[in-house]
């Protein structure tokens, strides 16, 4: 992480807290702070992952603005991990797909969509692109979408796993071996998102008023992906080990995980975006909006053209839905190393670094 | 004006902890009730917002509380702080009322951290409020606006109308602009009167100048003093408040809780003139920390400098402005402004007086004193050699005034020929002076606030309502 104005202002917010230290009960942050009394690029980098954004700490600082100091530790810190994805995005070249990530979201989404379009007329042995019977495979043959798929998604985890490579370089802990107690816990964190909700009161959403909004809404989000992955899995070993090919019926395993995961990701994507425009722009950062917005509604797109996709399954449009659905995935598998999806990686991290330190005892009190 | 037509049962003059657990407590038994808050929205809370805990009795541990603490405990710390300058009926009924408070907290929204989490060892006596004191402002706020009280900020009273002991109306500002509201009964929560700069101008003279005020600005005694002129009986010597040494480079007002220093029992500490003045290790910070507010109060300039050097450095909390570094003593001097030849004498000397070969412990009164100088330095005293040097510079800081009225068991306000007024009541830093007339018990503040504020509520509703 580079020495930047982003990370000068948040260094400054979070030396006042840790005079302070009324928030240490909301979340990991603070107990981190705690333990130091400085604060390299790479701690404040460690922070700013660390932090959920819940805004608890906003809402309940003296220091507030209109306060002369005008402390604002979700802002300082939500710059500070926008400026970690590009700082730590690999290969460095793409950094810059940080920059304007919400016109590049778009943009990979519409690519997507027309790319397998073609991709499936052009392979398309028979007229079948919009014929009742088709399975899924005859639309685009199985090697085209493993092809596809292990390149696109293959090199996005290679291309995560060196962000994350790069994030413990900086922003890891100095010293100290990752047990497998630490990774418990990281896990539980990462999993029950038990940060988000201010030591268990919910969020601030727009007001001092606390609320499990952000939390359900983000697990609905969360677990209904999973469920909607699982559906591809099941519908993919069907076909390759039980030759049992698409379409499946109503009560089958890949239909139901597919229905309810699809349904949860709306409900997820929907509320979270709805809550965007609702959000007190004050501990927000406004240039990161499009991004968010553009990688909720992909997710929202993937979700919602999947539930089509089952729907119109056995009909003539399965095809177009098809070819849109995979073109969302294929979208979204693309961008996933330079969209916020990177969160995801980084925040598990930190959770992990905060793991490991949980024994060191806070520096002074009284 | 629209809307203020009514006469509301109960008027409450304030908006901090006092204030508000007043007004919900009137407003949950029955009354309408209008609290009127001169801060504006934004700096709402006064003092409350800056605070950190309450200090509670308690039997066994609980989910906030440690081990255990009794009424009796409870009260020899008092007796202790105050040196007797409290009445023991008010504060042993305060004192068993901490005990019950928990639950109703609770309910009004407020939070707590889990016992045993925190950074400071206060776990046993001290509940924390998850988040602070502005934290737990905003929950009774919103249960405030829920149950329906009425709020105005940027609201001033400015006068209580008595009578014959009885409030007949009340003139405020809103706003800005005059009216005059009726109420059946009045608590008044406005706090002491530390931010009006000219009131401690009578006493402290031009030294005001000087002092920082920890808290919020719009505490100034506006009702105090209006009450005190119309015959209510006064409480706690009107000269004397609250001092800490602070960073002299906090905000006037209004810097809190960050801008205090824990270096001096680590330190020399000298004035402007570069000679030291007390026993910076007299006693463990916590009950030491009160006294340096006063003492830097009397010297030249109001100003004094903390001085330590790398070995000091790491044991005290950091500070919320970053030390002030030099790798000589001169050049710190100069960074600070001192007479540096001055400072290299004042520790020379020191560092001379200190007896080689004590071992330093930083966890108790090591008893690692100076031989020979005035004063000594009676614990913690080693050289200060090792560079790089840090030094602050300290200013007093005033957290409360101890003035206030004098109130009864059931928080009525007392009128000087001993007769209760009818319909008023006081809750908080206005009345505090009556169980707290001397020193300061972690905690305690918000303590009074809590019990007295419940009871003044109640009983106005209950006056209000007959
Ligand atoms: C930095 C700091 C930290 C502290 N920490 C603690 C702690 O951890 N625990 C503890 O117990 N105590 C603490 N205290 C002391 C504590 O703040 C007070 O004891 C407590 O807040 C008093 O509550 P109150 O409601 O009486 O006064 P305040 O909270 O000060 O409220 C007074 C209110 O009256 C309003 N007001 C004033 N004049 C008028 C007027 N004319 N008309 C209308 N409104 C008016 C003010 O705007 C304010 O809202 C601390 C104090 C400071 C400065
Ligand atoms: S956010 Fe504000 S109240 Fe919370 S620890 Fe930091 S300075 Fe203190
Ligand atoms: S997780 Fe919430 S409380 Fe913690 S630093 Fe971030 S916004 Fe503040």
């Amino acid at each position: 992480m580079q020495e930047t104005e982003a990370v000068a202002r948040a260094r400054r917010d979070i030396e006042i807290c840790n005079a302070c230290r009324y928030c240490e009960g909301f979340c990991a942050v603070f107990p981190a702070v705690e333990l130091r009394r400085e604060f390299a690029a790479g701690d404040i980098s460690y922070l700013a992952n660390l932090c959920h954004n819940c805004r608890g700490c906003y809402y309940a600082c003296q220091y507030a603005p209109p306060h002369e100091w005008g402390v604002n530790v979700p802002a300082a810190l939500a710059e500070v991990r926008a400026e970690s994805y590009a700082a730590y995005a690999w290969p460095r070249p793409l950094a810059k797909a940080f920059a304007r990530n919400g016109t590049l979201l778009s943009l990979a989404a519409a690519l997507g969509i027309a790319l397998v379009l073609a991709l499936s007329i052009l392979t398309n042995r028979s007229a079948s692109f919009s014929t009742a019977q088709a399975s899924f495979y005859d639309i685009i043959p199985l090697w085209a979408m493993q092809v596809t798929g292990t390149a696109t998604f293959g090199f996005s985890l290679l291309a995560m796993a060196m962000g994350v490579r790069n994030f413990w370089r900086d922003a890891g802990p100095k010293h100290g071996r990752i047990g497998p107690s630490a990774v418990a816990i990281a896990l539980w964190d990462v999993l029950s998102l038990k940060n988000l909700g201010g030591g268990g009161n919910g969020c601030n959403d727009n007001s001092e008023a606390f609320s499990m909004r952000r939390r359900w809404l983000h697990h609905a989000m969360f677990y209904g992906f999973l469920l909607c992955f699982a559906a591809t899995a099941t519908g993919f070993v069907y076909h390759a080990f039980l030759d049992w090919p698409a379409p499946y019926p109503l009560l089958s395993a890949p239909v139901l995980l597919g229905t309810v995961g699809g349904i949860l990701m709306i409900a997820g994507t929907i509320g979270l975006l709805a809550m965007k425009f609702t959000d007190d722009p004050v501990p927000n950062v406004r240039r990161l909006l499009g991004g968010d917005v553009a990688l909720l509604m992909l997710l929202a797109l993937i979700a919602v053209s999947g539930l089509v996709l089952l729907a119109v399954r056995a009909t003539g449009a399965m095809g177009l839905a098809m070819a849109v659905h995979l073109g969302c995935i294929l979208a979204f598998f693309l961008v996933l190393p330079y969209s916020k999806m990177v969160h995801a990686t980084y925040r598990s991290a930190a959770l992990l670094r905060r793991a490991m330190e949980r024994n060191i005892k806070p520096l002074g009190g009284d | 004006m629209p809307g203020r037509q009514q006469t509301y049962d109960v008027l409450v003059a304030g908006g901090g902890n006092a204030a508000l657990c007043a007004a919900i407590t009137a407003r949950q038994a029955g009354a309408s009730v209008l609290l009127v808050e001169s801060a504006p929205k934004a700096f709402r809370g006064g003092n409350s917002r800056h605070t950190r805990n309450l200090r509670a009795m308690h039997a066994q541990p609980n989910a906030v509380l440690t081990d255990a603490y009794t009424e009796d405990e409870y009260w020899d710390d008092l007796l202790r702080v105050t040196g007797g300058n409290t009445d023991e009926a008010l504060a042993r009924m305060t004192i068993r009322a901490s005990s019950g408070v928990f639950g109703w907290m609770q309910q009004a929204g407020v939070r707590f951290q889990p016992s045993l989490t925190g950074t400071l060892n206060l776990g046993r006596t001290n509940a924390f409020f998850l988040g602070g004191g502005k934290a737990l402002v905003n929950a009774y706020y919103l249960t405030a606006e829920r149950l329906g009280v009425e709020i105005l900020y940027d609201s001033e009273v400015i006068s209580l109308n008595l009578d014959d002991g009885t409030v007949r109306s009340i003139d405020i500002t809103y706003r800005g602009f005059p009216e005059t509201i009726y109420a059946r009964c009045v608590v008044a929560s406005s706090g002491g009167f530390q931010a009006n700069l000219d009131w401690m101008r009578e006493y402290w003279g031009d030294a005001v100048d000087n002092f920082v005020i920890r808290g919020t600005p719009y505490n100034r005694g506006r009702v105090l003093k209006n009450l005190l002129d119309q015959g209510v009986a006064a409480i706690g010597d009107p000269t004397q408040c609250h001092a800490v040494a602070l960073d002299a480079r906090a905000p006037k007002f209004d810097g809190g809780i960050t801008t205090r220093l824990d270096s001096v029992p680590y330190s020399v500490v000298v004035n402007r003139n570069g000679d030291r003045f007390y026993d910076e290790g007299e006693d463990v910070w916590p009950k030491r920390y009160a006294i340096w507010g006063r003492l830097i109060a009397q010297q030249p300039g109001q100003i004094a400098y903390s001085i330590c050097d790398a070995k000091a450095f790491p044991l005290f909390m950091p500070s919320v402005f970053p030390a002030i570094k030099a790798d000589t003593l001169e050049e710190l001097a100069a960074k600070l402004k001192l007479d540096p030849a001055k400072i290299r004498a004042t520790i020379d000397s020191f560092n001379n007086a200190v007896k080689p070969g004590q071992s330093f412990d930083n966890l108790k009164l090591d008893g690692n004193r100076t031989q020979g100088l005035t004063p000594d330095k009676t614990n913690w005293a080693r050289a200060v050699d090792k560079p790089p040097f840090y030094g602050y510079p300290l200013r007093p800081g005033i957290t409360f005034t101890y003035l206030g009225v004098r109130v009864n068991d059931k928080a009525q306000v007392l009128m000087e020929n001993g007769q209760a007024a009818g319909n008023l009541f006081a809750s908080g830093e206005i009345m505090a002076g009556n169980i707290l007339g001397k020193g300061y018990l972690a905690g305690f503040g918000m303590t009074i606030g809590t019990v007295f504020g419940r009871i003044a509520g109640q009983e106005a509703a209950r006056r209000a309502g007959n």
